[in-house]
């Protein structure tokens, strides 16, 4: 599958790190003890910018889901059909990412998925999702 | 200033738009601009002179020396394709602070005849830092398709909204555009004509989705004094609120209700108004799950039930809620940002001169703005002279 490679903004490099060892982590505020997504210079919450970095489980629930017949930038037409999802994560945040290793149709809201990666040319890796039940 | 202070403090009096049923237009860029910002200001009675306050969907400086105005009020704010709903909100509120007096909105893109022609063009979107090309373009999120189809699918899961009542929306906007020679689409279609046609991103179809076309419009907005002095029945600024919360999808808190449950109850207390005082909705159509939202959030029906209120026909021409009469965004226009069309059909419909079907005695008219991903919604409610 193509896609254009995300660049590595300063805040989010702890994240695209543990990615190099499939090790999935999150930005937690030390002010307000709270988790967010995406990585930002300062929490969303209540902008404190003491942040450190946690591991999160890996387990996600489906919240909503496209399967795209129609390529996305960086995308091509061979790649598709394919399926982007909002995923839950139980430590409180939502990740847009596809769900892989499924058909693209069978993927519906409310499936519990859990964290894959798919390597990049750099030797980091993008966060995927598969289905639970097929992931190793 | 005390919040009531904006209702009937000032008033829509031109209005104009460029609309062609080829989806492509001669002029481009300026001189598209121009040509609409002329025929607002013919169409009000009023003169580039006249003119103290300027607003464009980004960096109004080049276009206010374009014009060669003097300007009191500058306003660029862009949140999209309810722009020129913040716009008016914003422009109302320095006429009644007492800023300006002679506000003129402009906009024009044209999309279509740019790809055609090979030229630069495209939406202003802000420079800087973008989460979206870092943590959803990379996932091939279609955009903005990508993004609806995620509410909807979220939607149908919560409520059990089906394609085929979404559908329905797009099949009625069809409807409204049969009689605007303007339209780029006017042919009927079926509900299974939606479903029939290619699936972009799932659940939403092609026909679920708004079109790309060249179009430009502009609106002048001025004081109470100054509208009662003029040629054309004004349209009175009786409520107007916006609300923004996130901007990409994977940011919105909940995919079944966006911010106009915020910005349309708001404008409408404003207002002094109910749902069902509503004689004429422009609500956004950049997909169908776009209006059905609307819909709900707007609390014409309640949350969930936007498929069953469509499915019975109230949005159809015919129907209790007349919605986007001239066909939306789904079959009139949809240069990228529409929310300046919404704006110059609920004026005419309040004049009583709509280019397509006409809503009888309609007094009070809202246009509803969308911008983004379902992010920044604007309400303003327009009103005719027996509401003021």
């Amino acid at each position: 599958m193509s896609g254009s490679a995300p660049i590595e903004a300063d805040e989010a490099s702890p994240f695209w790190h543990a990615s190099r060892s499939k090790v999935l982590v999150l930005p937690w505020c030390t002010a307000c003890e709270r988790p967010h997504w995406y990585p930002r210079v300062a929490c969303p919450t209540c902008l404190g910018s003491d942040l450190v970095w946690r591991p999160a489980s890996g387990n996600g629930t489906v919240y909503a889901v496209s399967v795209h017949h129609r390529p996305g930038m960086g995308r091509s037409p061979n790649d598709c059909p394919y399926t982007v999802a909002l995923v839950d994560l139980p430590e409180g945040v939502r990740m847009l990412a596809n769900v892989v290793d499924c058909e693209p149709s069978e993927v519906e809201v409310g499936d519990a998925v859990q964290v894959s990666w798919r390597p990049l040319d750099d030797g980091r890796h993008l966060i995927t999702f598969a289905p639970t039940s097929k992931a190793g | 200033m005390g919040e009531g202070t904006l209702r009937g403090a000032a008033a829509i009096v031109g209005v104009a738009d460029a609309v062609s049923p080829t989806g492509e237009l001669d002029d481009h860029g300026r001189a598209l601009e121009v040509r609409v910002v002329r025929e607002a200001l013919d169409d009000a009675g009023l003169t580039i002179a006249d003119v103290d306050g300027l607003c464009c969907s980004g960096a109004p400086g080049g276009l206010a020396e374009h014009l060669g105005l003097d300007l009191a009020f500058v306003e660029g704010t862009f949140t999209g394709g309810s722009s020129f709903e913040v716009h008016v909100e914003h422009a109302a509120a320095a006429i009644a602070a007492g800023l300006c007096e002679v506000v003129v909105g402009v906009y024009a893109q044209t999309p279509r005849s740019d790809r055609r022609q090979g030229r630069q063009g495209g939406t202003p979107f802000p420079a800087g830092p973008n989460p979206i090309l870092d943590w959803e373009a990379p996932h091939g999120l279609a955009v903005p398709v990508g993004a609806y189809a995620l509410a909807a699918s979220r939607h149908m899961a919560e409520f059990g909204t089906t394609p085929e009542q979404l559908a329905r929306i797009a099949v009625d906007a069809r409807s409204w555009a049969a009689a605007n020679p303007s339209a780029r689409f006017r042919d009927p279609i079926t509900v299974d004509d939606v479903l029939a046609s290619p699936m972009v991103a799932s659940p939403l179809h092609q026909l679920d989705c708004c079109l790309v076309t060249d179009g430009a419009g502009a609106f002048v907005l001025t004081s109470a004094e100054r509208a009662n002095d003029l040629a054309r029945a004004p349209a009175w600024v009786l409520g107007a609120a916006t609300s923004s919360r996130h901007w990409m999808i994977s940011e919105m808190p909940d995919l079944t209700t966006t911010a106009g449950a915020v910005s349309g109850p708001a404008a409408m207390a404003l207002a002094g108004i109910k749902p069902s005082d509503v004689d004429v909705l422009l609500a956004y159509d950049s997909f169908t799950i776009t209006a059905l939202l609307h819909l709900e959030d707007l609390g014409f029906c309640a949350k969930g039930e936007g498929g069953a209120f469509v499915e019975d026909g109230h949005v159809a021409p015919g129907g209790t809620l007349p919605m986007n009469t001239n066909g939306g965004g789904l079959s009139y226009t949809h240069p990228g940002q529409y929310g300046m069309f919404l704006l110059v059909e609920a004026v005419r419909q309040l004049r009583g001169d709509a280019p397509g079907l006409q809503v009888d005695g309609a007094t009070i008219a809202v246009a509803h703005g969308a911008g983004g991903f379902l992010s920044t919604m604007s309400t303003v409610v327009l009103g005719s002279e027996v509401t003021r």
